[in-house]
């Protein structure tokens, strides 16, 4: 259970980034790949924890599920892989060595008092 | 009416001060020319024993230490002790994984240029670490075959960020029917390129190309000070 420490990081960056510019945050946005080793439910419950007692104690976590893509060298093209347990280009068959996306772990934006 | 939320992009690593630790650390490890290699798998999976096995293996020709992450007990730390190479335990209290940081501090008193090898051996865990950039040139992930051979599909995540999958207690393979082609096809599909090495660290049978491995890995050390800027 390493959500809450991922949690405490996350209200941590927001909280510096919102002190640093004036601004009262509602809800940060975060970009989640399947590949970051994190489990959603998880880290839903501990940001809520890991908020308490600062200023972003009412503020929301909002998660965006971010796609495995991976390059497909016999399409030349970049596809989207619909699991992790079977890194292969969807069209093709291919077996998918390259990952170029999945591991996300990414404050995106914050939402802020108008 | 009230008025919409703004939404201010920022765009930042969640994990970016660890990261920024790992870089400091990968850049010590080039400095003083060290070769680290980190060990994740579950708990019982055999990393101690590995490490135990491997450290006695390299040690007449090789310079190698070991940092070992454990929750709680310095049990691991004192049995590779008896290897002779400098181990150090980093006890984590209720981190269930190792932080750049504390490879960093852990290390904070140790001649990095009098070793040609580190190992770090995080808490037995194949979540948590994930994510966390320990400054390692390669993350080998174990797995015993105690385990099932489903283990990479059911982790999908760590086998994806390993450099080298390890195949551990190979000696017990027949005793409870362990499918080592099925577990390189999990392997596979979970990481297409990574190596697959089965071994036994216990009667020694398949540590050989991991040992070669290691050896052709060491940096060749240069004088510090004729060292390139």
């Amino acid at each position: 259970m390493h959500e809450l420490s991922i949690a405490s990081c996350i209200v941590d960056l927001a909280r510096e980034e919102a002190e640093s510019r004036g601004v009262h945050v509602l809800a940060v946005h975060l970009r989640l790949g399947p590949l970051a080793g994190v489990v959603r439910e998880a880290l839903v419950g501990s940001y809520e924890m890991a908020a308490a007692g600062t200023p972003l104690a009412q503020s929301r976590l909002v998660i965006e599920d971010a796609p495995i893509v991976v390059f497909c060298a016999p399409c030349n093209a970049r596809r989207t892989v619909l699991s992790p347990q079977s890194l292969r280009c969807p069209e093709c068959g291919t077996p998918a060595p390259q990952v170029l996306e999945g591991a996300e772990l990414e404050v995106t934006a914050l939402e802020i008092d108008p | 009416m009230t008025a919409q939320p703004r939404l201010l992009e920022i765009r930042q690593n969640v994990l970016k001060r660890n990261d920024l630790v790992a870089r400091e650390l990968r850049e010590q490890f080039r400095r003083a020319g060290v070769y680290a290699v980190s060990l994740v798998s579950s708990p019982g999976s055999g990393k101690t024993m590995f490490l135990e096995r491997t450290l006695a293996e390299l040690r007449p020709s090789l310079r190698v230490a070991a940092l070992v992450g454990d929750l709680a007990t310095e049990n691991d730390a004192r049995r590779l002790a008896r290897s002779g190479a400098p181990v150090r335990q980093i006890v984590t209290g209720t981190v269930c994984h190792l932080e750049a940081d504390m490879v960093m501090k852990a290390l904070a008193d140790w001649d990095l240029a009098n070793l040609d090898l580190l190992f770090v051996e995080n808490v037995g865990n194949l979540v948590c670490p994930t994510s966390y950039d320990l400054g390692e040139n390669a993350r080998v992930v174990l797995m015993s075959v105690t385990e099932g051979e489903d283990k990479p599909l059911k982790y999908p995540g760590i086998f994806h960020a390993a450099d080298l999958a390890v195949i551990t207690k190979m000696d017990l393979a027949d005793a409870v029917g362990f499918d080592l082609e099925a577990a390189a096809a999990n392997i596979a599909a979970v990481n297409p390129p990574l190596a697959v090495l089965p071994l036994s660290a216990k009667t020694g049978q398949g540590m050989s190309p991991w040992l070669e491995r290691l050896r052709t890995r060491v940096p060749e050390k240069t004088c510090p000070n004729q060292e390139r800027a």
